[in-house]
């Protein structure tokens, strides 16, 4: 408990805000947050891990089911069950970090009101947990690519470029809605709705060449399309139709990198603009 | 709350050095210059999306006036104690000292790193072990991983919990709680300390234990805002105090004299306040109630030993038949150390009328030993205890002041030291 009484110079205090208190101890805590997150739903419980899978499994299993069996979609696309596997996973990453997310300021509420805590960190951790679970998730479903006899391809090591954007996309999202759903609480609600319409407006349980005409074009519009469309040449069907052969003039791509575009820079504002007043309103 | 620092009182026996300890070159440590917080307060709530949408008008606000330009300094290595009754704004004033509400105008400035306790264990996760939790509490207070963990040691063998390191928090007892997070806080090596009215269960040796550790970081170079109710743990803890009134700066000064003022502005403001326990029928109310030193001035806090005279006027709305007027002390701990009940005294009938006034006086032998006494009132009739026509659990607050003494009570003694002459001295 020995205080060196060092120069110890005045300096203003500015108040909470997003990423206050330092940046070493900014990273602390978004790395200690996520890794016990993690380690809760993983380790925490018997057979964590795999009751964690359970979910996209099974998920896998009924859409497999309904669209080989009923839809007889399978015969027609190589690979349509490795494709359908590996999309549920990678969209399991955009819909746990925002759907977790519009909650998790408002649900730590003890650690803003009391403490003096970066708020940043708070969603932020959310969308890092759910990266790691991708990680997890995502050996599973290269078994599963293995067994089931796609060749690997040079363009697996792209999956980072594909990542990325999904990665920023979501972040960006998970800061609007956690900030937002301080104000107003049915944001969460909202959200659910929304979160179920993308996952049926991008080509996830479907590929992208069943759909046609102006309904395509404005699939193309939604940012999440190009993304799982490209992973899907990359990661298993190089032979499907490119982005660029399937969107009919550049507008429907403009608009999806302005919506896009838009949303990051809504998310940075709204949270910079809302972090100082969270304590107050919870 | 109360009870914690006063329950450690009569333990301590040894007299700690002296409160006013001279530093080094005085340094300021806090400065805090205009500070001004307002809540606004919708007056109809707009809590989601669809209201909002579907709500033409613009919402109406009240405004709070949680704090009105608050300025003051606190040195390195002071103990500052903040006090101040519900809603004076001490607590929003520590908040922005720790960074979680920001002021609406004002600066604060600070040197050195700040760690604030507005709770005790805020932030634990209770899914976790004392280990991991330790770990997750010092990250939060800005030590590394690194250090949290080397602490690890330290804060489990304060906090007495050394066997149970690896037991989840969910299956902690609430004391063993307690002793996990206060010996968290007092483990971090931050300069500035914010402490908001800590929470310390536990038993006697737990208590006296915080005590130590507390005159300890009183003495050294740390610098400790300390918000709390207890005048006697301002009195034993601050250098210096502030009482806090309405988000105004009401007194600063040594820790005593706010100490005096609190417990002055309390009574200001708590005429009746227990009368309404009889649902507003009581037949006999209590309309003052005062202490006077032996010159006949009306005081609130009286030096051990000293000459101490007790008044109190009732009004009867009612006729009561034989009434009996109570007044009974309670110290800090809830004891009641002595109390009385008398009736009419005289010649008349035993009786008093409507609109009639009673009035007690007379001398209080003062025994009583240092600390902090809240005096209750009641009143019977038939001079029967079952007949309550009074019952006022908070009339009155008072402090004695004065060399601390072991005991409930400061009863005098006439005690000798002799040494007999016919003892052998072995080895001379």
């Amino acid at each position: 408990m020995s205080v060196e009484p060092a120069n110890l110079e005045l300096r203003e205090v500015r108040g909470p805000s997003a990423l206050g208190g330092g940046r070493h101890r900014f990273f602390e805590l978004l790395w200690l947050m996520s890794v016990t997150e993690f380690k809760k739903t993983f380790f925490g419980t018997f057979l964590g891990y795999l009751w964690s899978l359970m979910r996209p499994l099974l998920l896998f299993a009924v859409l497999l089911l309904v669209f080989t069996q009923i839809f007889k979609l399978g015969s027609e696309v190589p690979h349509y069950e490795v494709q359908l596997l590996f999309n549920i996973v990678l969209f399991g990453l955009f819909q746990e970090a925002t759907g977790i997310a519009v909650g998790s300021v408002v649900s730590q509420e003890g650690i803003v009101r009391k403490t003096q805590f970066p708020r940043l960190v708070i969603p932020l951790s959310v969308v890092l947990t759910a990266l790691f679970t991708l990680g997890l998730n995502l050996i599973v479903v290269f078994v599963f690519m293995l067994a089931f006899g796609v060749t690997p391809m040079w363009t697996w090591l792209l999956f980072p470029v594909i990542l990325l954007p999904l990665l920023v996309l979501s972040t960006a999202l998970a800061m609007l809605l956690s900030a937002l759903n301080v104000r107003f609480r049915d944001v969460g609600i909202i959200w659910v709705v929304i979160a179920t319409a993308l996952n049926y407006g991008t080509p996830i349980i479907y590929p992208l060449e069943f759909v046609q005409g102006t309904l395509k074009q404005l699939l193309m519009v939604n940012p999440l399309t190009p993304i799982f469309h490209q992973a899907d040449i990359w990661m298993v069907n190089p032979h499907a139709e490119s982005v660029r052969e399937a969107v009919h003039g550049p507008l429907p791509i403009v608009i999806g990198a302005v919506i896009y575009v838009a949303v990051c820079v809504a998310g940075v504002w709204v949270f910079h603009r809302e972090a100082p007043r969270i304590a107050e309103q919870l | 709350m109360a009870g914690f620092f006063a329950r450690i009182a009569p333990l301590t026996p040894v007299t700690y050095p002296p409160l006013l300890t001279t530093h080094a070159p005085p340094k300021v440590a806090i400065e805090v210059s205009g500070v001004e917080k307002t809540f606004r307060i919708p007056t109809q709530r707009v809590d989601s999306l669809k209201e909002r949408l579907t709500t033409f008008s613009q919402p109406d606000y009240r405004e709070l006036h949680a704090l009105r330009g608050v300025s003051f300094e606190v040195e390195r290595g002071e103990f500052f104690g903040i006090v101040g009754r519900n809603g004076s704004g001490k607590s929003t004033l520590l908040k922005i000292l720790a960074s979680i509400y920001a002021a609406d105008a004002g600066r604060v400035r600070m040197a050195g790193r700040l760690a604030p306790f507005i709770e005790l264990g805020v932030g634990f996760n209770n899914e976790l072990t004392a280990r991991a939790n330790v770990e997750l509490n010092g990250v939060m207070m800005g030590l590394t991983r690194r250090d949290a963990r080397s602490r690890l040691d330290t804060v489990l063998e304060f906090a007495e919990l050394e066997e149970f390191v690896d037991l989840k928090l969910k299956n902690y007892s609430s004391g063993m709680l307690v002793r996990l997070a206060f010996s968290m806080m007092i483990q971090s090596d931050a300069e500035i300390l914010l402490i908001d009215e800590v929470l310390a269960v536990g038993d006697a040796s737990f208590q006296q234990k915080c005590a130590d550790v507390f005159y300890e970081i009183r003495d050294s170079p740390r610098t400790v805002v300390f918000v709390t109710h207890d005048m006697r743990a301002v009195e034993q803890y601050c250098h210096r105090a502030m009482l806090l009134h309405d988000g105004d700066i009401r007194t600063m000064g040594p820790a005593d004299e706010v100490a005096r003022s609190y417990l002055r502005l309390n009574f200001e403001q708590a005429p009746g306040e227990g009368d309404a326990d009889l649902g507003g029928m009581a037949d006999i109310t209590l309309v003052d109630v005062w202490l006077e030193d032996g010159k006949g001035e009306r005081i609130t806090n009286v030096e051990k030993g000293d000459e101490l005279r007790f008044g109190a006027i009732f009004e009867a709305h009612r006729r009561v038949e034989g009434p009996t007027f109570g007044f009974a002390f309670d110290n800090a701990d809830g004891v009641e150390v002595t109390g009385f009940g008398i009736g009419v005294a005289g010649e008349g009938p035993d009786l008093v009328e409507p609109g009639q006034r009673i009035r007690l006086g007379g001398e209080i032998e003062n025994r009583f030993a240092p600390g902090r006494y809240v005096a209750k009132c009641w009143v019977h009739r038939e001079h029967n205890y079952a007949n309550l026509v009074l019952h006022s659990p908070h009339v009155l607050d008072f402090v004695v002041y004065g060399k601390e003494s072991a005991g409930v009570v400061a009863l005098d003694h006439e005690i000798a030291a002799t040494v007999e002459s016919d003892a052998k001295v072995s080895g001379s």
